[in-house]
């Protein structure tokens, strides 16, 4: 089942393409993840998804309408949107930053589930601790998780998230992507823009890599993500290991010779 | 209460549908129709919820937060009774708090308070000192809502309608009523001419410094500045043009000032003012999501654009009612909402009426400073409040820059 699905999109700023003729489905069950390098149109792409940037070709749909076309309010209640940067212009508490995730439920029924929502997805992103605490005495990688929780608050069927473990420790980068798939598991569409390639192995259903814009490589993360693509990618030599004991695979950048170089 | 609703056939759809690119998505969603409000396909976040008992970790928080949101409105609502009759007895007759309520109940044909001992008590109320007051209390609320609605809009504690240039615009629209004598609305036609003036400002403001859809802080207050040095030479010019008398006018005008007040000019400032208050308490829970961003507010369902149309019309609007016979009285949005934050954080839904209400008090506190610090003298409320506001507005700044975040 298609959640979202993208056509022929092309953006532009000014006489660059900054995406170039993507087509893209997100299947509701899967964790989707965008790799590439910078500037390979990530972020742009999920803005495009989001229903944020108008694309100058191509459509995306969701649930077979376009996105474009669809009231605010009615987009507000199936998708969800964590951006790289989260900032807030007034010193709201962290619970009511979280709060305003259920903004799009109001006058709904399920606006009676609020206060358990909060407290239950506060818990999931681990920042019930700060509930009382000022969002801007946060630390980045703090209000990465508030956020986090606030996206989650929305109850979404897609959720979009744009290098939501940036700012994250190990631990809560393993812990949002496992939150990320487990609400794959139970129905959502998810895509998420990665940089880490091995955490996008170890959680992605799919990876999308991407390069200046277009499409590179598209399929299960162990077919897709090989040494030699990456290397040409990302324009420095890479290795793709196994680990021995599992199937899971560890993405390494080798530097030798850089690091010889120099020395 | 759905708990879970596992996907069906979650595992095999993303095998199978994945690469099927070309069978039609009939969903769910799309067989109710692409308007209907709740998908069916309803992901909750309540997957292995723990029992209600949990909901205790917040309710400390927002119990504290309900107590310090009535003690503040409740606070400033008596604080509003009291320097209000208090005010009415202050002044070259003395009036005593009782005989003044006895004035009020008079009127609405109620036996009570004092009777008057002296008199032109009724007479020095009811001509003069109430109006007065009245135009105070609407005034003050006009320009700490009108503040407060700026800031909301624009995410920005420093933002209000004197920096983005809808004061100057709207004291322009005035002073031409002024220096031309045009009286074709009545009594009404020097906040028309201030709305409209005001109104025009800020929509040149908002179209200067908009780009591709969104408004940045910086370039908006660039043009606010660009703005306000052009108002500037309008004002100069009228004063000019003016003759002696209008030129006196514009002068002490421009200062601020209530004195003069007269009811007919009460009813004009009033419905404006409830009118914009009344809108700033509807926008408020939008303007909450705006402080996460416009794309974040976008993605709660927020229509931005539309939020900030409607915010800065009622801001010309609440700031047109205040300048029209009051002239420019600074800093009074800037000071109270910001005060107002202090006390019980920035939800916009005490913040706007704990503003109205604060505005209130504090101009009539100033008011009253202002036509009773120098006997015989009534000082231009303006200067005031720029004298206590403009320090203030230093300390915001270095407070604001020194303070986690800033203020993007």
């Amino acid at each position: 089942m298609t959640a979202l699905r993208a056509r022929g999109v092309r953006v532009r700023y000014g006489s660059t393409a900054v995406v170039d003729g993507v087509d893209l489905d997100v299947v509701a069950g899967e964790v989707l993840a965008l790799l590439g390098p910078n500037g390979a149109g990530k972020s742009t792409l999920l803005g495009v998804l989001a229903g944020d940037v108008t694309p100058d070709e191509g459509v995306v749909e969701l649930d077979g309408v376009d996105v474009r076309t669809l009231r605010l309010a009615d987009l507000a209640r199936r998708r969800a949107v964590l951006l790289q940067e989260n900032r807030l212009s007034f010193p709201f508490d962290v619970a009511d930053v979280v709060r305003m995730g259920r903004a799009p439920w109001r006058g709904t029924d399920r606006e009676d589930d609020d206060e358990r929502v909060i407290e239950n997805v506060m818990r999931t992103a681990d920042v019930t601790h700060l509930a009382a605490r000022r969002y801007p005495t946060l630390s980045g990688g703090e209000k990465a998780r508030a956020s986090f929780a606030r996206t989650l608050a929305q109850e979404p069927v897609v959720l979009l998230l744009d290098e939501p473990t940036a700012a994250l420790d190990i631990r809560h980068q393993e812990s949002l992507l496992a939150e990320a798939l487990r609400w794959a598991r139970d129905g959502a569409a998810v895509v998420v823009v990665l940089h880490d390639l091995t955490l996008a192995a170890a959680y992605a259903d799919r990876v999308v890599l991407l390069a200046e814009g277009r499409v590179r490589g598209e399929g299960r993360p162990h077919d897709v993500l090989t040494g030699e693509l990456l290397t040409d990618v990302y324009r420095h030599p890479i290795e793709v290991v196994h680990r021995p004991g599992s199937d899971e695979i560890v993405v390494l950048p080798v530097r030798v010779a850089a690091l010889e170089e120099i020395r | 209460m759905t708990v879970t609703q596992t996907h069906p056939a979650a595992a095999e759809a993303h095998e199978t549908a994945a690469r099927e690119a070309a069978t039609p998505a009939v969903t769910a969603h799309e067989a109710a129709g692409p308007a209907a409000a709740a998908p069916t396909t309803v992901r909750s976040a309540l997957r292995g919820a723990a029992p209600r008992a949990a909901e205790l970790v917040l309710a400390p928080q927002a119990a504290g937060r309900r107590a310090r949101t009535i003690a503040l409105l409740s606070g400033l609502a008596v604080a509003l009774v009291v320097v209000a009759v208090l005010a009415a007895g202050v002044g070259q007759l003395h009036i005593p708090p009782p005989e003044v309520l006895g004035a009020v109940l008079r009127r609405f044909g109620i036996d009570g308070g004092a009777a008057a001992t002296h008199v032109n008590t009724d007479a020095a109320l009811w001509t003069i000192r109430f109006p007065r007051i009245v135009m105070a209390l609407l005034v003050g609320a006009a320009l700490a809502t009108g503040g407060a609605l700026m800031q909301g809009v624009f995410g920005n504690p420093l933002a209000d309608p004197g920096v983005v240039g809808v004061s100057s615009g709207a004291a322009v629209g005035a002073c031409t009523v002024i220096v031309f004598g045009w009286t074709f609305l009545g009594s009404w036609t020097a906040a028309v001419a201030a709305f409209v003036a005001g109104l025009l400002t800020t929509l040149l403001v908002y179209a200067t410094a908009r780009d591709g859809g969104r408004t940045q802080v910086v370039t908006l207050v660039l043009t606010g500045v660009a703005v306000n040095a052009v108002a500037g030479a309008a004002l100069a010019f009228l004063t000019f043009l003016g003759d002696t008398q209008a030129r006196e006018q514009i002068v002490f005008w421009q200062l601020g000032s209530l004195n003069g007040t007269r009811w007919p000019y009460v009813a004009v400032v009033a419905p404006l003012v409830l009118l914009g208050i009344l809108g700033a308490g509807l926008l408020a829970r939008r303007l909450d999501l705006l402080a996460l961003g416009e794309r974040p507010a976008r993605h709660l369902g927020v229509d931005v654009e539309r939020l900030r149309i409607v915010s800065i019309v009622l801001v010309a609007l609440l700031t047109a009612a205040a300048v029209a016979f009051c002239g420019i009285i600074a800093f009074v949005g800037l000071v109270v909402p910001h005060l107002v934050r202090m006390a019980v954080g920035p939800g916009h839904r005490v913040l706007v009426p704990a503003s109205a209400l604060g505005g209130a008090v504090l101009l009539m506190c100033a008011d009253l400073v202002a036509r009773t610090a120098v006997p015989y003298a009534d000082l231009p409320i303006g200067m005031l409040t720029a004298l206590c506001g403009g320090p203030f507005f230093f300390w915001l700044i270095r407070r604001t820059r020194r303070s986690a975040g800033g203020w993007a």
